[in-house]
């Protein structure tokens, strides 16, 4: 039985990771944590200004390239640029995404889901895509969404292309399992970033800037453990995920939320249960007034 | 709140620890990887041998206490104990468990199916009750199965009772989130253990230990990743769920199969459509039927 896997040492020391919409929230919290554990990062976004200094920032383990995710041309570049400067690829994670087209189903726009779909669906397959052929064994981790899991978090689209990517990681993670390569998902739930912002549109953007210290306490006091995710949560699940401690791990999709999707929350199923005692009590009152 | 730290430094320090079934298998393995990442641990099982060479082997820092999981007196003790013994309580796995009555639904006797049930579902919900007495907070690991997720993977009352579990564990959760308190399962797949002599009927004692070696390369072929699952995996999903970079999980269950459950294997899918174009060679050899009889 080996135990080796003690944590002195560095969990992603020689991985080469490339990490989508790396510049701010998650996709940064993950470029941070795994060069934090000795992997070398490439990442991307659109965002230049907040890549270009998070690059300066971490050092020469990290590389900005600017890339759209709704782009394949971006994608392939994206990947190649990856191995051809730091040698090989073993890790991916798909996580650039943004809010989609809210509202009742019958008022979304065709091109509002068509948009919602080519960025947070067809983009995850666009870097599974690209970058299987650089891969000799590895991980490629999506992340997803609770919007993934159930109804009634996100717009229509958002879900709609979530669901679609868990079903996407079990699809590709019996395919590359023949291959040594796992595939995973994340599922996070309320995390406290910018990709609130677009829930009000026209926001200032300094305001943008505020939205993840803004929805903090929003999400805390949906949350029963009493506090919103970080990008440090899914940062430290995707760790784990690209490590060799979950290598027996594929096709899964691991829920960071809170306990979200778990059920309905303890307090709210007892104020429940009293709302009903009190209808059979007023429902006795009112037979005893009358008899 | 930063949970960017980075691992050097022994991820379950100053945790105390119950594991049960702890003295072979995935249970064993779960002791020896929270031991060496710090966390004392207390761990039952049936086996008063087995409990105390471990003991011995691993120091102070681990205790053996024989308690059946079934029995709730000795449950509440063995809490008790570690309690007492260690000064607080943190974390709690609930691993003990076996396969139990397997064969047709009709030909289960009552008594085989109690206890099952009675081991595998009311052992986590014994062990969840008598150790919140006892914490503040920290975390439950209930450990399922692929069992839980769906048929055939083991005996019917097995299945029931995992799938009970997962149910447990959400429940739960739910309730003792207010009180930050985690409650996580962790579902199983293929694992190198001696679960499987059972399969052998009247397999001979000296046989069961040997049993890991023996069903370690029937696992792998049956499973996407190519090969078998070891305690050390599961140990490994126990160490993060009881850690603190796990700190936002709770009610999930989290399933560790080397994709078993995932669906149907690539090549499984290719060879059935190629069957099915061949069904359609066939049909289109023996040419179209009604013309065929008109011709003739």
């Amino acid at each position: 039985m080996d135990y080796s896997g003690t944590s002195t040492k560095l969990r992603l020391e020689n991985i080469v990771a490339v990490i989508t919409g790396g510049s701010r929230g998650i996709g940064a919290g993950i470029v941070r944590r795994f060069v934090q554990e000795g992997a070398r990062v490439a990442f991307s976004d659109l965002l230049q200004d907040k890549g270009k200094a998070l690059e300066k920032e971490l050092g020469k383990n990290v590389a900005f390239y600017r890339a759209d995710s709704m782009s394949p041309s971006d994608i392939e570049s994206l990947m190649d640029f990856a191995v051809e400067h730091f040698g090989k690829l073993d890790c991916v994670v798909n996580n650039a995404g943004a809010g989609g087209e809210g509202g009742p189903i019958a008022e979304i726009s065709v091109e509002g889901f068509d948009r919602t779909i080519a960025l947070l669906l067809r983009g995850p397959f666009l870097g599974i895509k690209y970058a299987v052929p650089h891969m000799q064994s590895g991980s490629i981790i999506n992340i997803a969404s609770v919007a993934g899991l159930a109804g009634g978090y996100a717009s229509h689209p958002y879900s709609a292309a979530k669901f679609g990517v868990v079903g996407l990681t079990k699809s590709a993670a019996l395919e590359l399992a023949e291959r040594g390569i796992r595939v995973n998902a994340i599922c996070p739930g309320g995390i406290a970033t910018a990709i609130f912002a677009t829930a009000v549109p026209d926001l200032p953007a300094e305001l943008v800037e505020r939205a993840p210290e803004i929805v903090e306490p929003w999400i805390a006091e949906r949350y029963a453990l009493g506090r919103s995710g970080f990008p440090a949560d899914i940062a430290n699940a995707a760790l784990w995920l690209a490590s060799s401690e979950s290598s027996f791990v594929t096709g899964h999709a691991l829920a960071v939320d809170g306990g979200i999707t778990a059920g309905r929350r303890w307090s709210e199923q007892n104020q429940s249960y009293e709302r009903l005692r009190e209808r059979f009590r007023s429902a006795m009152a009112q037979t005893t007034v009358s008899s | 709140m930063n949970h960017l730290l980075p691992s050097a430094e022994l991820r379950l320090e100053n945790q105390v620890a119950v594991v049960t079934g702890g003295t072979r298998g995935i249970g064993e393995g779960i002791v020896r990887r929270f031991f060496q990442e710090g966390a004392h641990v207390v761990f039952s099982g049936r086996s008063r041998e087995r409990g105390k060479a471990i003991e011995e082997e691993l120091g102070k820092d681990v205790a053996f206490f024989p308690a059946d999981a079934a029995s709730p007196s000795d449950t509440q003790a063995l809490m008790d104990f570690a309690a007492e013994h260690f000064g607080r309580l943190d974390c709690v796995v609930n691993n003990a468990g076996w396969g139990g009555e397997g064969g047709p639904i009709a030909g289960i006797s009552v008594q085989g199916f109690d206890q099952s049930i009675t081991l595998l579902l009311r052992g986590p919900f014994l062990g969840i009750k008598y150790a919140l007495p006892h914490m503040q907070s920290g975390t439950i690991i209930n450990i399922a199965s692929v069992a839980s997720l769906a048929g055939g993977y083991s005996t019917h009352a097995y299945t029931a009772a995992k799938f009970g579990l997962i149910g447990l564990t959400k429940s739960v959760a739910l309730e003792l989130a207010e009180r930050g308190i985690r409650v996580n399962a962790i579902c199983p797949g293929g694992t190198a253990t001696a679960i499987f002599s059972r399969i052998y009927p009247d397999l001979p004692p000296e046989w069961i230990g040997r049993t890991p070696e023996i069903v370690e390369p029937w696992i792998a072929a049956g499973t996407p990743l190519g090969r078998s699952g070891f305690p050390v995996d599961i140990a490994n999903a126990a160490l993060w769920l009881a850690s603190n970079e796990s700190s936002f999980v709770t009610g999930h269950a989290l399933v560790v199969d080397g994709g078993l459950t995932v669906g149907r294997p690539w090549s499984r899918m290719l060879d059935s459509y190629d069957h099915l174009r061949e069904r359609f060679q066939s049909a289109m050899k023996e040419g179209p039927v009604t013309e065929g009889k008109e011709n003739n």
